[in-house]
């Protein structure tokens, strides 16, 4: 074995394992303002695609694809980085990601996972016509809802 | 004297007695509330969803869908006790050997095949108010619904309120005889006052109770503490809640606030089950909520 490949495969290794290395070495509260961010973000886009399905605002097939889309990339996020141990609602005051989330991980990646579905439909469906839009949001609310049934802590 | 004295003491602890036990005597339905037409399965999918039932009767940590397997085994912690959801699906260790009448009596009135005191965990106090004909609806689509075998767990209840008996008492002082709000209310909010007090039991969790477990009427669907502990259950009356009917409608349907928000906690189970229900269904509870008495919120 020669010495650059050792170096190689040392660096490989290292590579590898930097981004566990990141998430569990990441601060709970700045991973808990991440994860608000994301939320955010994701609320910012169904607010669009949902004033214009409660008919608030003109439907606007473009303007309803953008946010979908946004929604779908959003989705598609891998979030293991900032669902650090150490940020449940019963480690920090601003948190109310409940203790659940640590102990069921394989049902909460489920339930994310169901909203990338979701979001995915809404994708399809957002440009096509309003009444598309319009019954692709009950699946959307759905699938938020049946993650924050289990795992976000009711609000004070 | 003192025989006498003796005497009349005996007889008045005797008739007061004979009246409690009068008083708290299971009492079923009359035979003519449960006499009707056969009940249609299908209306009967859309009472058994605004009714809930499936929120509380499936297996813990399980999704309703479509055909939930009404399994029971749900934990409800209260200050009287531990209370476990039964099996109610049409199988021998539920109720598929009931008649429809037991079901009925089980339901809207809390007395169960033997005669027996059922606690009010389950809401008959607001199911007295159904429509009989949806009740034997609801039970024709109850017989569809797929069997479980699963054992009932036993209600860890400490005495007094191990005594089944005292439940009679409750009933007395709690059994709706009529709407808690009695105003004449124009359509759609007296469908919606049908909705939310009778079959949806909306009551149950927004309405704060008394040292006994009764519903506050005072304090109609003010806001309560949350019986799992965290947060409170919010005040929904004009007071506390300041959507629009549009809004609130929308929200039943969708789980979507008007933030983009969506439900949470329990109210997301409740969510999904009224999204099953015509638009109409959602539009009235809201017309309703607009038109129950405004609770102010408590000063923080």
């Amino acid at each position: 074995m020669t010495r650059s490949f050792r170096l190689l495969a040392g660096s490989l290794v290292i590579a590898a394992l930097a981004p566990m290395a990141l998430a569990q070495g990441l601060d709970p509260e700045r991973a808990q303002s991440l994860r608000e961010g994301h939320m955010k973000l994701m609320g910012l886009n169904i607010g669009m695609l949902g004033a214009m399905a409660k008919e608030e605002q003109p439907y606007d097939a473009e303007m309803a694809a953008a946010a979908a889309g946004n929604l779908a990339a959003l989705g598609s996020i891998d979030q293991r980085f900032y669902w650090v141990e150490g940020s449940s609602s019963e480690d920090l005051e601003e948190s109310r990601a409940l203790p659940a989330i640590w102990e069921n991980m394989d049902d909460f990646n489920s339930k994310t996972e169901a909203l990338h579905g979701a979001a995915m439909k809404m994708e399809e469906a957002a440009g096509t016509d309003l009444a598309s839009l319009q019954a692709a949001m009950g699946p959307l609310g759905e699938a938020c809802g049946s993650c924050h049934e289990d795992y976000r802590k009711p609000e004070e | 004297m003192i025989g006498r004295a003796l005497g009349a003491a005996i007889a008045i602890i005797l008739l007061a007695g004979g009246v409690g036990w009068m008083l708290t005597s299971p009492e079923p339905l009359p035979a003519s509330a449960v006499e009707g037409p056969p009940g249609d399965p299908e209306r009967g999918a859309l009472v058994f969803a605004a009714a809930g039932c499936a929120s509380c009767h499936v297996a813990p940590d399980t999704d309703i869908g479509d055909a939930p397997v009404l399994a029971g085994g749900m934990a409800f912690v209260s200050p009287f006790g531990t209370f476990h959801a039964p099996n109610i699906s049409p199988s021998p260790q539920g109720v598929g050997d009931w008649s429809d009448a037991e079901i009925m009596d089980a339901v809207m009135r809390g007395v169960s095949p033997s005669g027996a005191h059922y606690y009010p965990a389950l809401p008959y106090a607001a199911y007295a108010m159904a429509d009989p004909q949806d009740m034997r609806d609801l039970v024709a689509h109850l017989r569809t619904l797929p069997p479980s075998s699963q054992e009932n767990l036993p209600h860890e209840v400490p005495f007094p309120f191990s005594i089944r008996r005292g439940v009679g008492l409750w009933k007395a002082l709690n059994l709706r005889q009529g709407w808690v709000i009695e105003d004449d209310l124009p359509e759609p909010a007296a469908r919606g006052r049908y909705l939310a007090e009778a079959l949806g039991h909306c009551g149950e969790c927004h309405t704060p109770r008394g040292p006994l477990g009764g519903l506050d009427h005072a304090q109609w669907l003010g806001g309560a503490p949350n019986p799992l502990g965290d947060g409170r259950i919010p005040n929904i009356t004009p007071g506390g809640l300041k959507w629009s009917e549009g809004e609130i409608a929308y929200y039943l349907g969708t789980g979507f606030t008007p933030e983009f928000d969506t439900a949470g906690g329990e109210m997301a189970a409740v969510v999904s089950e009224l999204a099953k229900l015509p638009d109409e269904d959602r539009a009235a509870i809201a017309a309703y909520l607009k038109a129950v008495p405004a609770i102010e919120p408590a000063a923080e």
